[in-house]
């Protein structure tokens, strides 16, 4: 319970120009959702000399313009606006999602599950069918480009990083580490194992909305075989996929 | 011919540089832009612009480019060897490259990134509101023999012949350093040893980050490896699972889920990028006060740079420097309009 540790929200320095208010040590369904909705309400309250802001799973980044602020102003202008409001009763964003993306599971195109799902303690039909059947939900936009962390999965797959990291991932490689999956939007070399290919594309520069998925919406990866990997990603960048409204 | 500088071949690593596109790392994106940010207010106090405008960022070695008509220039950031037509120019100043001339840029002599200004800037389109070069994002890519770069209209066409004494930051040295939230993962006699440790810098390294290591053992924290991702920003130094600690750079993804012991000084980002492989390093823990009063006496430090400016005097005998040059009066200090 997020709320019995007296020492969160907690305000951290991040550099010269920033701030981090921490709502979980650990991810939680009402850390991840305080988090997007601080976020939001400092954006809505416009804080004298505030720049930025972004989420990551369990906290709210703010970056400031140095001349127009320092941390002491900041610190104090986050601290009044923590109060008065339960963050951790908070709601989810506005305007989800669904969506469903055809992956490949295993084979040469993703091929770290077996090791992941020996390290979850699963045989590899067990892994595909444990991850495929939770719908996951995007908890945070961050790292590259338009990419999502996505969970929670069952509590089997908290398995750690990978000490080395994997040189490089494709885009579109779904990715698992401590009951969370990233879908990558780049290649990129990363420290979690790579389970699954999908043909989606969720950062496209030249598109009216370059970052395709926001926090809050929901994902199901749905398993497809191998052979239709070639004609999924070359349908568009959606690689197959379908999307509808939630709530 | 068309207000183009051509790239008739380029190193392996030059590529468009600003100061980078703030403001989508909600999206993921960080912001980018060139390694050496002084190397780009040095630039813009030579030609006397603005130092937001884009230049061409130059890892390792240059290449060739020519005029497409008259244009001006300023070599700044790592000294390279560079001539035009054949003849030697002096780094950290500004030089006449008319129509047609070929500019040749050879390898650093010291340090890592040299920069090539143009007077009015490269104009390239911009992708999401900026012209730098965001390779892990893949926009924009590394330049190519054959590329025409569009330079934008210049203000100050025969504003040549000034120079910068050049701002030593390219032989290593001590950086200063700021705790962050995650400071506290690493044991006080931990941190007590990395702030006493010499790093010398590996030969891994781009513009994402910069490895350095250490001389002694490596480090640990007590984070271990299932941590949460949690924000990055340029400058963090960030200690990977063999225990070696990589300082972020300028295109450094916006979170991570290694822990990382401080951040760098921005300031003191150039001579982090700067140094080239095998020189060596030290790193000083500031506390917040401190640091936020060296970022404010630095950023002043780096805006006053156009106070700075001065004549270039080189050797008679060197025919082409005196006719770049056009000598002309109140070169700088307290003229500018509008400088960021």
């Amino acid at each position: 319970m997020p709320t019995t540790d007296k020492t969160l929200p907690r305000i951290d320095p991040v550099g010269v120009d920033g701030l981090l208010v921490t709502f979980g040590e650990r991810l939680s369904e009402e850390a991840n959702r305080a988090a997007l909705a601080f976020r939001a309400a400092a954006e809505a309250a416009a804080l004298p000399g505030l720049a930025e802001t972004a989420n990551t799973l369990a906290s709210a980044y703010l970056r400031f313009d140095p001349d127009a602020a320092d941390h002491a102003a900041m610190e104090e202008a986050v601290a009044a606006l923590l109060e008065g409001r339960d963050w951790y009763g908070a709601g989810l964003p506005q305007g989800r999602r669904l969506w469903r993306i055809p992956t490949v599971f295993g084979t040469d195109l993703a091929p770290q599950l077996d090791e992941a799902a020996a390290a979850a303690g699963l045989s590899p039909e067990q892994a595909v069918r444990s991850i495929s059947e939770s719908r996951v939900r995007v908890l945070t936009i961050g790292f590259a480009p338009g990419l999502p962390y996505l969970g929670t999965l069952p509590p089997e797959w908290d398995i750690p990083r990978q000490t080395q990291l994997t040189e490089r991932v494709p885009v579109g490689a779904l990715t698992v580490a401590i009951r969370q999956m990233v879908l990558f939007s780049v290649s990129t070399p990363t420290g979690w194992r790579h389970v699954g290919q999908t043909g989606f594309r969720a950062f496209r520069p030249e598109a009216e909305t370059p970052f395709v998925l926001r926090a809050g919406d929901e994902v199901e990866f749905v398993p497809v075989p191998a052979s239709d990997y070639a004609s999924l990603e070359a349908s568009g960048p959606d690689g197959g996929a379908t999307t509808e409204p939630l709530e | 011919m068309s207000r183009v500088l051509k790239v008739l071949n380029a190193g392996p690593m030059v590529t468009v540089q600003d100061m980078g596109r703030p403001g989508y790392l909600a999206s993921g994106l960080s912001r980018g832009g060139a390694m050496d940010r002084l190397a780009l207010h040095e630039g813009a106090a030579i030609l006397h612009q603005k130092p937001h405008l884009a230049a061409l960022e130059i890892a390792g070695f240059g290449g060739t480019f020519e005029a497409g008509e008259d244009m001006r220039i300023a070599l700044t950031g790592a000294p390279m060897r560079a001539s035009i037509d054949g003849t030697p120019v002096v780094w950290n100043a500004s030089h006449a490259l008319p129509k047609g001339a070929r500019l040749t840029i050879g390898a650093a002599e010291t340090g890592s990134y040299g920069y090539l200004h143009v007077g009015g800037g490269i104009d390239t389109p911009e992708i999401m509101g900026a012209r730098g070069t965001h390779l892990g994002a893949g926009l924009g890519r590394t330049l190519q023999a054959g590329d025409a770069l569009p330079v934008g209209k210049d203000a100050r066409p025969d504003h040549v012949g000034l120079r910068l004494d050049p701002d030593a930051r390219f032989e290593g040295g001590l950086v200063r350093v700021m705790p962050g939230p995650q400071t506290r993962f690493f044991a006080p006699a931990e941190r007590e040893r990395f702030a006493a440790e010499t790093f010398r810098r590996d030969a891994r390294g781009n513009r994402m980050g910069v490895r350095f290591v250490p001389s002694g053992s490596p480090f640990a924290s007590d984070a271990g490896l299932s941590i949460l991702s949690e924000v990055v920003v340029p400058g963090d130094i960030q200690v990977t699972g063999d225990g070696t600690p990589f300082v972020l750079m300028a295109e450094c993804q916006t979170t991570g889920g290694y822990p990382r012991i401080g951040t760098v000084l921005p300031a003191d980002l150039p001579r982090v990028a700067q140094a080239a492989a095998g020189k060596t390093l030290r790193f000083a823990f500031l506390d917040v006060d401190a640091v936020t009063a060296a970022d404010r006496a630095e950023r002043r430090r780096w805006e006053a740079l156009p106070g700075r400016v001065k004549r270039l005097i080189t050797d008679p005998a060197d025919i082409r420097d005196l006719l770049a040059y056009q000598l002309i009066g109140g070169v700088t200090a307290g003229d500018d309009p509008d400088r960021d």
